[in-house]
């Protein structure tokens, strides 16, 4: 049993480090899109975000599993399980990070771009050596909010039975008839949580010596 | 040599007028004041002199590159940002509230610039910008961060980071008006003491007192026009009723 359930948090730890390391970025593109001065580019990513934000991920799960045979007719192998969750994940995960940078970049004072600007500093550098620094400072918070709910939203892989976590639990809890199972899941999600926080407040720790 | 020369600026927001018509040159080693009431586009002109606002027409010199002039549609056209980014490196502004970035110590901020815009060698840009920290008694502080500081040490720490990039011209905005008077002392003595080394300077400011001892020229602003302008002898004694009525009220 522990060794099924061990197998599933791997597959669970998986799931959630590749979707920050992919979704993170993704979600910066996507909140300049949402802020961007072309007005088809901002209409497309609001509409994506509104999408994104406003189905269950469960559903959006399920279409980007099931989508590639229904729309298109192409065989789904049992290797794009773990593909589809991922791409899902990170999809609706851009979404919500999109919109806590966008947050956090449109509460910068404009004093920080004119003194970048006076002082000759290229777009590019004004954004990644001023700007991007202090934003993620001001949205760690929020930030630490979504990472947490990640971790718990990695079970919703169950639906497409990728083998994660809670999904070996509920065939160990099926197939023995015993609530242990679902014990050792709460636990290790709540460890896993208490770890993301750990961490997150370490960082905000780090950030501290400004204001 | 005229280091600026600003020819019909001509700057509105929407359908309100804030600058009327301004021409206005400015000799190497000069140091002008810009005085006038609240809303009389003093800021406005200076933000227009630095290009952080566009103007609707008119024309910008410095160092006699032209920066913006007239185009034939009557529309106000800039030079190439070539050109532009040229020109930028001819001036420094120190802003009212200092605008310092609170993530970077006091050192990085003033070396920063130069070796990110510049290319200057690291350690070429920290040996400049610890002696201008030490020139504006700031050696203490190169580690520090802004947010440690006190009001008229971080608007020093401006003024050394422009500094840092060597400008031809200094423009300051209201340098001292988020301090308090004894604050506001510190960074009129260092403003006092870049004149007495011939720094070029546009300075807009409600220090008459000040003012009147350091500049070879004052000019009265008042909407949207350059109403008086002089030495400060003569502005200070002038007949013009308007002008003696705001220097009145300043100095009691």
């Amino acid at each position: 049993m522990l060794q099924q359930l061990g197998a599933g948090m791997v597959v669970s730890a998986e799931i959630f480090f590749l979707t920050l390391i992919l979704s993170l970025p993704l979600g910066l593109v996507l909140s300049f899109g949402r802020m961007s001065k072309n007005r088809l580019i901002r209409a497309v990513s609001k509409v994506y975000i509104s999408v994104m934000r406003g189905t269950p991920l469960m559903l959006q799960l399920m279409v980007v599993y099931f989508g590639p045979f229904y729309l298109f007719g192409i065989k789904i192998t049992s290797s794009y399980r773990f593909v589809a969750v991922i791409i899902g994940f990170v999809l609706n995960y851009a979404a919500y990070f999109a919109e806590i940078y966008r947050g956090g970049i449109e509460s910068m004072a404009i004093g920080q771009y004119e003194a970048a600007k006076i002082l000759g500093y290229s777009k590019v550098q004004t954004f990644f050596k001023i700007i991007f620094p202090q934003v993620v400072k001001r949205i760690l918070p929020p930030v630490t909010n979504e990472v947490i709910t990640l971790v718990k939203d990695t079970s919703l892989a169950f639906v497409i039975a990728v083998s994660e976590m809670f999904t070996s639990a509920k065939a160990i809890a099926a197939a023995q008839t015993t609530m242990v199972p679902f014990v050792i899941a709460g636990i290790f999600y709540y460890v896993f949580n208490l770890l993301v926080a750990f961490v997150m407040e370490k960082l905000e720790k780090k950030l501290d010596y400004y204001r | 040599m005229n280091l600026l020369e600003i020819k019909n600026l001509k700057k509105s927001y929407g359908g309100l007028t804030v600058i009327e018509d301004i021409s206005l040159s400015v000799a190497e080693g000069e140091v002008v004041s810009i005085i006038g009431p609240s809303g009389s586009g003093k800021s406005t002109l200076l933000r227009c002199a630095t290009m952080l606002e566009k103007m609707n027409g008119g024309e910008l010199t410095y160092l006699s590159e032209k920066a913006a002039w007239n185009g034939s549609d009557g529309k106000c056209v800039y030079a190439p940002s070539k050109d532009l980014k040229r020109i930028h490196g001819y001036y420094g502004l120190v802003f009212q509230n200092f605008n310092l970035f609170p993530h970077f110590s006091v050192l990085k901020n003033v070396m920063d610039a130069p070796v990110s815009v510049q290319g200057i060698p690291k350690a070429e840009a920290e040996k400049t910008a610890r002696q201008l920290l030490a020139r504006l008694g700031l050696a203490d502080k190169a580690d520090a961060y802004p947010c440690q500081l006190s009001g008229g040490q971080q608007q020093r720490v401006s003024i050394a980071r422009a500094l840092a990039l060597n400008p031809k011209i200094l423009f300051f905005d209201e340098p001292t008006s988020a301090l308090d008077p004894e604050l506001t002392v510190e960074v009129l003595k260092v403003i006092r003491s870049l004149a007495e080394q011939k720094m070029t300077m546009i300075i807009v400011t409600h220090e008459m007192q000040f003012a009147k001892e350091l500049s070879d020229r004052i000019i009265f602003m008042e909407e949207g026009r350059i109403q008086a302008q002089g030495t400060p002898d003569e502005l200070f004694s002038t007949e013009n009723a308007r002008v003696r009525e705001f220097i009145g009220k300043l100095t009691n």
